[in-house]
């Protein structure tokens, strides 16, 4: 048997009481078909729950999913979280109805990239590719 | 050895000594990023596990069957919360299918747990089979090790149950949980072949396709004892909460039971045979792929015997004795 | 039926159209694609005519408006007689705010009122809680009290305008407050006209904004049935939605089958509850899409109509023809929409108003252009409602009733849907019923699936999303997104904090005591939920007691 490579895991979430969950459904399985191992985390995570899971799981990125607007409380404290458990390496990105306006709030907190409406499932895979890549 | 672990761009790199220190001392990111290390079979794993294995055999590893859709993660979920209650420590490993085509995985037994997942006297580990036939990965056991050494009490292991992964939870596990659901009507089903030899306890979860009367009596009627031990047959119904703690009785008489019997020393010395036995034949793959004296002898046997110059099971007492003569 | 003669020289008839005209014409242009599909992947064929249209009688398939099986429409002259009513779905941050946007849309002529709710109290919890923070008042206007309710509806007579309210698994709650606050301006129930959208089950299937499991759920619902039936007669007690199973990513089949099939699991609880169908089948309302394909949410509608009647009549034996009309609400499909190229919205929100138009729909929204990055600004909610206005009063296609009916093609694709509709019928059958596959999750499966399969098109550019995956422009639109203010949250927390303080926690407890007894046991709950309210509970506090009493739902895991 031949030593099985290497894969990336993520974690998809849905932080808050937001319950659309389509897109991030959409984007779990359009990453498991891009080879990599998902944890989706199901509606209504608190961000304790995101990250401890994340850290559970030992993943490499955590996709975060809101489309109620309460994206400003809940993704930077996921990451203030991150850091506070010494896992500040992994990678955090954003994605669901997110003005542009504060996406660059949303990248000073540290969410690596925020993934608007429309965004095609090709570039958020590749951004989960690179999350993989270790040193 | 390298001792130092690959890390994300950017991370500080985790020594394995160090990490190991963490795990003892209850630290969860140490315990992930070990089960990491060995999942990925990365160098480091064999060292880590050795450092491990002296602080392991204090947890109880109990293992669930069943088909798909059938609740043991309902299960699972509620168990945890029962064994929290009592504070003591649970560990999970949730097993999935890899997809064969794309490599990939989604995890999806966490989520039945979302209420436990922060609970710090609680650990969930999601893995994926990735390619490993049945219904475990390759690393299944090893991560239930180090969730032992982290300090857990009871680890449950959840399978995908398909394939041979009943047997092979049931050769590693201490208890093994077979559950079951009724299908349609009240029609008698065949159970698929060993099943019936391989569970400590069987559950029979609620379903709304049948009734579970006939399934119960069923199985009742069928499982015989095995080393003294007759399986019970619990009724649960999982999302309800019912049944939950017949099952954690029968879970902990089983456990007495191992112990008081001296069948749980027993059984771990046939486990060790086992796992001895898997090591080595995966050492000996791994060691004639690859470009080494023995990878060259092996591929020259292979070309003997298709060749017709040598059969098959003289070609492989070659290659584990390549110094003894050839038998006329 | 065309007679097996004229069946006859029809078909000869198009086969020499097909060998003297086009194939010649498909030498010289070939199509455009292979194969032409509908939104929801339907493949369309090149020309329909009588031909398609078989199996059935002009009688059985069309009738008259106003007459069962009511395919032209529920009523004889429908926009003749009066235009759908023009509701606008509004709300964001603190009652008054909301308060604001509604009075400004009926200046400017919306002629019904919608109410969007904010997440926290969607899932019944008051703008305190922990698991409200960070999401007050984002999506809709927070109202976690009696005190909010009047603030929202302050200076509008709600016994002249009808309200619809989009509040499920608490809707009971939200009603009552509805109904007290009118109480306490000397309106009676008996006046108000309006609908609580109440439709749990479709919670389960696909927006998610479920609390207890299932059947406690469908009791409540019930609960507002007999309530209203007799104390509310002009309310809508539910409105059965497809809009939401379509958003979450299902086709138009989808959403037909499993709003109808939910409309008559809605009437076998109330049928068992001891109810006489007749006295409440004729509140049940419906809401549905209107999506970007014309003709196919066009035959969606009419086979709609048609099912329903069908059951209503022989399946359930409604005896008022009442019972067998479906009435419905229609929403242009938010998930159409773009954050690229936003202006463009306004077309599609066009198109889509005007197969809700044409489709018979009885109560409009309209989507604003900006909505599928904020909730809309003031602006951009007046071009929505302007649109509707132009379609009543300059597009003519109020003038007639059912101006597309007799179409080949069209009424080809209602016959395609009903029997869609009528095969999902049979699989949720066989699945032990809604509720039962619910539990297997057939439905957040099918409609997943559907989902996925529509992303892929998109990313294989099979499907154009204009300014998405072509006709692409490299422009940021300039957006001022609206802003929940902190002085609001601070407001709403001060005043939920006094209401606490202030009120008679004597008649408050007893109120609390009494619900949880009523909710343990079989009584109606509403009489129940409205002392409650009157003694000054909070939402929160009140499904909390419901919460402890019937459980919270796990939902089944899949992708």
């Amino acid at each position: 048997m031949i030593p099985i490579a290497k894969k990336i895991r993520v974690l998809i979430a849905k932080p808050g009481l937001d319950g659309h969950d389509r897109g991030a459904k959409v984007v779990a399985r359009a990453l498991r078909d891009a080879g990599m191992e998902v944890i989706y985390t199901g509606l209504r995570q608190t961000p304790e729950d995101i990250v401890e899971a994340a850290i559970q799981e030992d993943v490499d990125a955590i996709g975060l999913s809101c489309l109620s607007g309460a994206h400003m409380t809940l993704f930077p404290e996921v990451v203030k979280l991150l850091k506070k458990r010494k896992s500040g390496d992994i990678l955090v990105a954003g994605g669901g109805i997110i003005p542009e306006e504060d996406v660059p709030k949303l990248k000073k907190a540290g969410i690596k990239v925020v993934f608007g409406p429309g965004t095609p499932l090709r570039d958020i895979v590749a951004f989960f590719e690179t999350a993989g890549k270790g040193a | 050895m390298r001792e130092a672990v690959p890390a994300r761009k950017g991370a500080a790199r985790d020594s394995v000594s160090g990490l190991v220190d963490d795990l003892l001392a209850g630290d969860k990111r140490a315990a992930a990023k070990l089960i990491s290390l060995i999942e990925d079979d990365e160098a480091e794993a064999t060292d880590a596990l050795a450092r491990i294995f002296p602080h392991t055999g204090r947890a109880h590893v109990v293992g669930f069957t069943g088909p798909p859709g059938v609740g043991k993660s309902s299960l699972i979920n509620r168990l945890v919360r029962r064994y929290r209650s009592r504070d003591r420590k649970v560990g999970v490993v949730a097993v999935d299918p890899t997809s064969p085509y794309t490599g990939g995985a989604v995890l999806g037994d966490r989520i039945r747990m979302a209420d436990t997942g922060v609970d710090p006297g609680v650990f969930i580990r999601s893995m994926a089979t990735r390619g490993h036939a049945g219904g475990l990965a390759l690393a299944t056991f090893d991560a239930v090790r180090v969730l032992d050494a982290l300090g857990m009490d009871i680890v449950f292991v959840e399978t995908v149950g398909a394939g041979q992964s009943e047997v092979e939870i049931a050769t590693r596990a201490h208890t093994t949980v077979v559950v079951e659901m009724p299908m349609t009507g009240d029609a008698v089903q065949t159970m698929k072949a060993g099943i019936l030899e391989i569970g400590d306890v069987y559950v029979v979860n609620k379903s709304d396709l049948g009734s579970e009367d006939v399934l119960v009596a069923n199985l009742k009627f069928q499982l015989t004892a095995r080393d003294g031990w007759t399986p019970p047959v619990i009724r649960t119904a999982a999302t309800e909460g019912r049944g939950i703690d017949e099952l954690a009785d029968a879970l902990d008489r089983h456990t007495a039971y191992l112990d008081q019997t001296g069948l749980r020393a027993k059984r771990e010395v046939a486990r060790a045979r086992l796992e001895i036995l898997e090591n080595a034949q995966r050492l000996l793959s791994r060691r004639v792929a690859n470009r080494s004296r023995l990878g060259r002898a092996f591929d020259a046997l292979a070309e003997d015997v298709a060749a017709r110059r040598l059969d098959p099971h003289a070609a492989a007492r070659k290659l584990l004795w390549p110094t003894r003569p050839r038998e006329k | 039926m065309r007679a097996e003669d004229d069946r006859k020289a029809l078909e000869k008839e198009w086969k020499r159209w097909e060998d003297t005209t086009l194939r010649p014409a498909l030498e010289s242009f070939p199509e455009r694609r292979k194969e032409f599909v509908t939104t929801s992947s339907r493949p369309v064929r090149r020309l329909y005519t009588p031909l398609d249209l078989t199996g059935k009688t002009d009688d059985e398939r069309l009738g008259q408006p106003g007459e069962f099986p009511y395919t032209r429409g529920i009523h004889p002259t429908m926009y003749r007689g009066r235009l759908w009513t023009m509701r606008m779905f509004a709300g964001y941050g603190s009652a008054e705010d909301t308060n604001r946007r509604f009075k400004y849309l009926i200046a400017h002529g919306e002629t019904g009122l919608s109410v969007a709710f904010d997440m926290p109290t969607l899932y019944g919890y008051d703008t305190d809680e922990p698991e409200a923070k960070g999401e007050f008042g984002t999506c809709g206007v927070a109202v976690s009290s009696l005190e909010d309710m009047r603030l929202l509806f302050r200076g509008i007579d709600v016994g002249e305008v009808s309200t619809s309210m989009t509040i499920n698994s608490p809707a009971s709650v939200i009603w009552a407050m509805y109904l007290v606050a009118a109480e306490e301006r000397g309106i009676s129930m008996s006046k108000l006209r309006g609908t609580i959208q109440n439709d749990i089950l479709k919670e389960y299937q696909a927006q998610k904004e479920w609390i207890f499991p299932p059947e406690p759920s469908m009791r409540l619902v019930v609960d507002t049935f007999e309530f209203g039936s007799k104390q509310a007669p002009q309310w809508n007690t539910i409105s059965i939605s497809g809009y939401h199973i379509r958003e979450a990513g299902s086709t138009a089949g989808q959403e037909l089958a499993f709003t109808l099939a939910n409309g008559m699991e809605y009437v076998r609880w109330g049928i068992d509850r001891g109810l006489k169908v007749d006295d409440f089948a004729p509140r049940l309302s419906f809401f549905f899409n209107a999506h970007n394909d014309l003709f196919e949410e066009l035959a969606k509608y009419r086979a709609a109509r048609r099912i329903w009647a069908r059951e209503m009549r022989d399946t359930f034996g409604a005896k008022n023809p009442r019972s067998w009309l479906l009435r419905f609400h229609a929403q242009t499909a938010g998930v159409s929409l773009t954050a690229q190229q936003p202006e463009i919205n306004i077309v599609r929100t066009t198109i889509q108003a005007l197969a809700a138009v044409l489709g018979g729909t009885q109560s409009l929204h309209t989507n604003a252009y900006d909505e599928a990055y904020q909730v809309p600004n003031e602006a951009a909610a007046r071009i929505a409602l302007r649109t509707q206005q132009i379609l009543a009063h300059e597009s003519g296609v109020a003038n007639t009733v059912d101006p597309l009916g007799g179409s080949y093609f069209l009424e080809s694709l209602t016959d395609e849907l009903e029997e869609e509709a009528y095969g999902y019928f049979d699989r949720i059958q066989e699945l032990g019923g809604v509720i039962p596959a619910i539990r297997k999750g057939f439905f957040q499966q099918e409609i997943a699936n559907s989902a996925y399969r529509y992303q892929r098109e998109i990313e294989d550019k099979e499907r154009v999303i204009v300014g998405v995956n072509d006709f692409v422009v490299d422009e940021q639109p300039e957006l001022e997104p609206l802003r929940v203010s902190e002085a609001s949250l601070k407001a709403q927390v001060e005043r939920l904090r006094r209401i606490r303080r202030t009120r008679d926690a004597k008649k408050h407890d007893r109120s609390l005591d009494q619900l949880r007894k009523g909710c343990e046991g079989e009584a109606n709950t509403m009489p129940l939920i409205l002392d409650a309210v009157r003694a000054k509970a909070t939402l929160g506090e009140i499904i909390d007691v419901m919460r402890e009493t019937f459980g919270v739902w796990e939902e089944p895991l899949l992708y």
